[in-house]
C-alpha cells in the first residue's frame, strides 16, 4: 500500500498555481507528536502549583447534611479543603438553558455541590494539595454525612406523579418537550401497503478521550488575570464563561488550549470540577491543577444517547415510503449542561429523522427528562446516530417487509441529485447533495452483486453474513443557528490572521482549535495557497484567546469549512498587500504580479522578480526606501461565518459486511464502506482518517460502549475494563470515497466531515447484523449495543 | 515510614538516575512527575490503554502497572529515548506520512509497541498487527491508519517496495 498519496491536483481547486488544496500534505504538528513532545494540559506545571482531588458523592441523589474537614486539613501536603457552600462565595452557579429551545428549563449548577448531591460522582468538596496523591490522601479524611434521597432513574416514569421531583423548584422533572408535524401523517400511514413499527433502544456511552480533561488554572493576583490552561474546544466560550462566573471582565481571562488528547465533544462543555478548580485558583491566589482519573471520567464526563424511541414508517408495494413518525424519550441526568443545553440531541433527532428522504408526512414527538444519573450532552455527531439509525432500520425493516432490496428501495425514495436546492419535511434546508451518486459509487466500491452472491454461497454452509447500509445527512459549518440565537455566547464566526515575518514567512493566527483532526494542517493549507508560500514558510498560531482571532473552536465541523475559509480570505488580503509593497519596490503595476512558491512573480510569465525576504527586509528595515506616504500593511484579518444557509448540509452513505457467530452471537465486522460528500476536500487525507475514526467511533456504541447503571443510580462499568472500547483486534479495514458538491455559501465550498462516520456507522451495522439473522428468523434487532447476549437473544437461544 | 520511600538506581534513556520514591509511585508517575519525561501518557491508570507503555530492559511493560520500585537496576527507555537514538525513526515517519495518529495521545505507546513487533522482523499480516496493537487504545484513528502505517515499515525494512 502507500502510505502517501500525495499529488497535486492538475488545476488547483481555486486556480492557484502551486496550491494545496486538495493535496494529502502531512499536518505539521505530527513529527513533535511521535517524538512525545507535544504538550497536553496534563503535562503542565507550574511554580506553586497545588493539585486539586474531588471528594465525590457516593450516592445517586442525597442531602449532604454535613461535611467536615478538620482532619483532612491538616493531612501531609494538604494546602485547602474547601466545600461547596465556601466555594460558592467565589464562583455563581449558571443553569444551562436557551431561549430558543422553547420551554427548555433547568436547576442552578453549582462547582460543588451544595446540599443536594444529584449524580453519583458529583463533586461535594475539594482538597487542594502538593501533590494529587496527597490531596487524593486527604480526600479519604473527609467526613461527608449523606442522607440518602429517592433516585429518579428510569425515564419512562420520570414524569409519573408518583416520581419525586428531582428539582422542586422546576415543578416536574421535564427539561424539555418538542413536537413537530408536517404533511398528512394519518392519511399517510392509511394510505400505506404495510405499516412497520417498533421500539428502538440506544444505549448511554460516553467519549471515553485517552488523554483524560484536564485544566491548570493560574490565578495571578497582582495582574489581576486568570490564565487557564485547558484541553478545551472552545477557548473563547470558555473565557467567556469563567469570567461571567468569577466576576471578572472577559479581558482578565486568557484561555490557553495546547495539545488535546482527544475531544469529540466531551470537551465543549462546562464541567463543575473544571469550574470549581478555576476558583480554587482564585481562592487561594496560586496555580491549581485538576486532570481527572479514568474513574471520574467515566461519572461525569457527558454521556449521551440514552433514547428509546418508538417509530413507525410506512410504505408502499412499490417502495415508495409514505410517512415517518417517532415519540423520544430521553434521559439527560439532573441538569441540562451548560451552555448549549442538554435539549439539543432529542431537538436534533426530530430534525434529522427521514432527512435523506422526499417523504413529506412527518410527526415527531421528543421529551427530555431529568434523571439521577451522570449528565448527558452533546456528543460527536449530536443526534445523527441516533436519527439515522432509526430511519435507516425502519427503511431496511420496511425493504424486507415487501421484499426489495435494501439499495432499490433508497433509490426509490433518497432526494435526487437534480432536486436541489430543497427542503426536508422537517424544514432543514439542503443546498446540494448528492445521495444517489453516493449510492451508486458505493455499491461499486464494494461490489455489491458479487458480495450478495457470496452472502447466499455460505448461507448454505452455515455461515451467516450480513450487508447493511446507511444513508445519511450531516449538519456542518453552523450559522447563529445553532446556538448565538438563543443567547449563547458561542460564536460562529471565526476569523483568521495572517503576518508575514522579516524572512518572507507567515504566521497564522486563527480561532479553530486543534484537537487532532488536522485543524492546524488545513488552516496552513489554506493560508499556504492563497498567499503563494510553501508549507514549510506557514507557522499556524491557535487555541490562545489573547493572540489569536475572536473564534468558536472546533465543533459541529467548523473548523475546516469556517476556520478555513477565514485563513484563505485572509492570505488573500495580505498577498495584495505584500504585491503593493512589491510594485512599489519593483515600479510595476501590483495588479501583474503574484506571489507562487515564496517569491514575487510576474503573473503572466510566473519568472521570479523578487523574494519574499527582500520584500520583508525592505518593508520592515528600510521603510524609508519606500515611496513617501506608501504604508506597508503586512499583517491581515479576516472573517468569515456562513450566511447563505443556516447549515451546511453534507451526505453520504455507509456498507457494513460482517459474520454473526450464531452460536456465541460474536460479531466479526470484515468490512466497512463510506462514501460522503463534504464538498471541496482540503486534503483528502485528513478527510479520510476523520470518516475512519468517526465509523470507529459509530461502531464502538454499535456493539460495545455502554454506561450501565443500576436502579438506584450506581454506574456499574465505570472503568476501561468493563467499558468496552474499540481495539484494533475487532475493527475493518474500512474504505472511503468521495462526491464532490462545494457549497456556494463560501470561497473554498468546504463543508464539514468530522461527524459523518459516527453518524451513519450505528444503524449501518445493526442492519448488518440484522441481514445477516434474517433467514435464521430472529427477531429483529433494535437495541444497541449489540452485545452477544442481545444476538442470541434475538435468534431464541438464551 | 523508612519502609515507605526506597532509593532506586537505574538507567532511564541511558542516563543513570537515582532518586527516592515512594514505594505506591508508578513508574509512569516516575517518569513523567520526578524526570519529567511526559512522553509517556496516563490513560486509564489500569493498564488497559496502554498510553503509558514503555520499555523495560527491552520488554514493553505498561507503566502504570509497574512500580518505580520495582525498576531498582534496571534499564528503562522512553519514546524521548527512542527518539533520540534514532531507532524508531522510520516508523515514526511512517505514522507521520500516513497520518496515523489524530491527537497523538496514544502514539508513544503505539509506537514502541509497534516497534516490538517489528523488532520479530518479517512482514507480520494486517491481522497479526491488529492482534498486537489490541492493548492499546486509540480513540481518533479507527486503526486502519496505524496497520496501513506499521506494514509499511515492516515492509520497508524487509526489502519490499511499498
Amino acid at each position: 500500500m502507500k502510505i502517501s498519496d500525495d499529488v497535486a491536483p492538475a488545476l488547483s481547486a481555486l486556480d492557484r498555481p502551486n496550491s494545496y488544496i486538495g493535496r494529502s500534505v502531512p499536518r505539521p504538528n505530527l513529527a513533535r507528536l511521535t517524538q512525545g513532545r507535544a504538550q497536553y494540559v496534563s503535562d503542565v506545571t507550574l511554580p506553586r502549583m497545588g493539585h486539586v482531588a474531588f471528594v465525590r458523592s457516593p450516592y445517586a441523589h442525597a442531602r449532604i447534611s454535613g461535611i467536615d474537614t478538620a482532619a483532612a486539613k491538616k493531612a501531609p501536603g494538604v494546602i485547602a479543603a474547601v466545600t461547596g457552600a465556601e466555594l460558592a462565595q467565589v464562583i455563581t452557579p449558571w443553569v444551562g438553558v436557551l431561549t430558543h429551545l422553547k420551554g427548555i428549563k433547568s436547576a442552578p449548577q453549582h462547582a460543588i455541590a451544595v446540599e443536594v448531591a444529584c449524580w453519583q460522582g458529583e463533586a461535594v468538596c475539594a482538597v487542594v494539595a502538593r501533590t494529587r496523591a496527597e490531596a487524593e490522601d486527604a480526600c479519604e479524611l473527609v467526613v461527608v454525612d449523606y442522607e440518602e434521597l429517592a433516585a429518579v432513574t428510569d425515564p419512562e416514569t420520570a414524569l409519573d406523579p408518583a416520581t419525586p421531583v428531582i428539582h422542586p423548584s422546576l415543578g416536574d422533572n421535564l427539561t424539555f418537550e418538542r413536537k413537530y408535524e408536517a404533511g398528512e401523517v394519518d392519511k399517510a400511514f392509511a394510505d400505506a401497503d404495510e405499516v412497520v413499527e417498533t421500539t428502538f433502544h440506544f444505549g448511554r456511552h460516553t467519549g471515553v478521550t485517552n488523554e483524560p480533561r484536564a485544566i491548570v488554572a493560574d490565578w495571578n493576583a497582582g495582574d489581576e488575570r486568570l490564565t487557564v490552561y485547558q484541553g478545551t474546544q472552545a477557548p473563547h466560550m470558555m473565557q467567556n464563561l469563567f469570567a461571567k462566573h468569577l466576576g471578572l471582565a472577559e479581558h482578565q481571562v486568557r484561555v490557553l488550549t495546547k495539545d488535546v488528547g482527544g475531544s469529540f465533544g466531551i470537551k465543549v462543555h462546562t464541567y463543575a470540577d473544571e469550574m470549581a478548580t478555576v476558583a480554587l485558583a482564585k481562592l487561594l491566589k496560586r496555580p491549581v491543577k485538576f486532570v481527572a482519573d479514568r474513574i471520574e471520567s467515566f461519572v461525569t464526563d457527558i454521556h449521551a444517547r440514552d433514547h428509546r424511541i418508538h417509530a413507525k414508517i410506512g410504505v408502499k408495494r412499490d417502495g415508495t415510503i409514505t410517512a415517518f413518525a417517532i415519540d423520544d424519550l430521553t434521559g439527560i441526568g439532573p441538569y441540562s449542561v451548560y451552555p448549549r443545553t442538554s435539549g439539543i440531541e432529542a431537538n436534533q433527532v426530530v430534525n434529522l429523522v427521514g432527512g435523506p428522504y422526499t417523504c413529506p408526512n412527518y410527526r415527531a414527538q421528543a421529551r427530555v427528562v431529568f434523571q439521577n444519573k451522570n449528565v448527558m450532552c452533546q456528543y460527536r455527531a449530536v443526534g445523527h446516530p441516533i436519527a439515522t439509525s432509526v430511519t435507516e432500520n425502519l427503511v431496511e425493516m420496511a425493504a424486507a417487509r415487501i421484499g426489495m432490496d435494501p439499495v432499490e428501495i433508497r433509490r426509490r425514495n433518497l432526494f435526487p441529485d437534480d432536486a436541489y436546492p430543497c427542503t426536508t419535511a422537517t424544514g432543514l434546508k439542503l443546498e446540494k447533495l448528492s445521495h444517489h451518486a453516493a449510492l451508486d459509487k458505493i455499491v461499486a466500491m464494494m461490489d455489491y452483486a458479487a458480495l450478495r452472491a457470496e452472502q447466499a454461497r455460505l448461507r448454505r454452509e452455515g455461515i451467516y453474513r450480513g450487508i447493511g447500509f446507511a444513508s445519511f445527512i450531516e449538519v456542518t459549518n453552523p450559522s447563529a443557528a445553532f446556538y448565538g440565537v438563543g443567547g449563547a455566547r458561542i460564536t460562529s464566526q471565526d476569523g483568521a490572521t495572517v503576518r508575514l515575518d522579516a524572512t518572507g514567512a507567515i504566521f497564522v493566527a486563527s480561532g479553530v482549535t486543534e484537537q487532532g483532526q488536522g485543524a492546524e494542517a488545513v488552516i496552513a493549507q489554506c493560508a499556504a495557497s492563497a498567499f503563494g508560500v510553501p508549507l514549510d514558510k506557514v507557522r499556524v498560531v491557535l487555541g490562545d484567546t489573547d493572540n489569536v482571532p475572536y473564534g468558536g473552536g472546533t465543533w459541529a465541523s467548523r473548523a475546516a469549512g469556517i476556520g478555513g475559509e477565514a485563513a484563505w480570505q485572509a492570505g488573500k488580503v495580505l498577498r495584495g498587500n505584500v504585491l503593493a509593497v512589491a510594485g512599489s519596490i519593483l515600479q510595476a503595476d501590483a495588479k501583474a504580479l503574484d506571489i507562487r512558491d515564496g517569491a514575487v512573480v510576474d503573473a503572466d510569465t510566473g519568472r521570479e522578480r523578487l523574494g519574499l525576504d527582500e520584500v520583508a527586509r525592505i518593508a520592515y528595515f528600510r521603510p524609508d526606501t519606500l515611496p513617501p506616504g506608501f504604508q506597508a500593511e503586512l499583517m491581515a484579518t479576516r472573517h468569515y461565518v456562513p450566511r447563505g444557509w443556516p447549515f451546511a448540509f453534507t451526505n453520504g452513505v455507509q456498507a457494513s459486511w460482517l459474520e454473526v457467530d450464531t452460536d456465541t452471537g460474536f460479531v466479526t465486522l470484515l468490512k466497512h464502506w463510506c462514501v460522503e460528500d463534504c464538498g471541496t476536500v482540503i486534503n483528502p487525507q485528513l478527510v479520510d482518517e476523520q470518516v475512519r475514526g468517526g465509523i470507529v467511533q459509530g461502531i464502538g456504541a454499535a456493539l460495545f460502549e455502554h454506561c450501565r447503571y443500576d436502579e438506584r443510580g450506581q454506574l456499574l462499568n465505570g472503568n476501561m475494563a468493563d467499558y468496552l472500547v474499540p481495539m484494533a483486534g475487532e475493527m475493518p479495514d474500512i474504505e472511503v470515497g468521495h462526491v464532490v458538491s462545494p457549497t456556494a455559501d463560501s470561497e473554498l465550498g468546504a463543508k464539514g466531515a468530522g461527524e459523518a462516520g459516527t453518524a451513519g456507522a450505528p444503524g449501518c451495522v445493526v442492519n448488518a447484523v440484522n441481514d445477516a439473522l434474517r433467514p435464521l428468523g430472529a427477531k429483529t434487532i433494535m437495541e444497541i449495543p449489540m452485545t452477544p447476549d442481545v444476538v442470541l437473544r434475538a435468534l431464541g437461544r438464551v | 515510614m523508612s519502609e515507605r520511600f526506597h532509593h532506586i538506581a537505574l538507567s532511564v534513556n541511558g542516563e543513570e538516575v537515582r532518586e527516592r520514591v515512594d514505594a505506591r509511585k508508578t513508574l509512569v508517575d516516575f517518569l513523567r512527575e520526578d524526570l519529567g519525561l511526559t512522553g509517556s501518557h496516563v490513560g486509564c491508570e489500569h493498564g488497559v490503554c496502554g498510553a503509558c507503555t514503555v520499555t523495560l530492559d527491552g520488554v514493553i511493560v505498561r507503566g502504570c502497572l509497574t512500580l518505580a520500585v520495582q525498576c531498582d537496576g534496571a534499564s528503562v527507555e522512553t519514546i524521548e529515548g527512542a527518539s533520540d537514538a534514532g531507532t524508531i525513526a522510520d516508523l515514526q515517519e511512517a505514522f507521520r506520512t500516513r497520518n496515523a495518529l489524530q491527537c497523538g495521545f496514544c502514539t508513544p505507546g503505539m509506537l514502541l509497541t509497534a516497534a516490538a513487533l517489528l523488532a520479530q522482523g518479517g512482514v507480520p499480516s494486517r491481522a497479526t498487527i491488529r492482534a498486537h496493537l489490541s492493548g492499546n487504545y486509540c480513540r481518533c484513528t479507527g486503526y486502519h491508519a496505524i496497520v496501513d502505517a506499521v506494514e509499511a515499515v515492516a515492509r520497508a525494512r524487509a526489502g519490499e517496495a511499498s
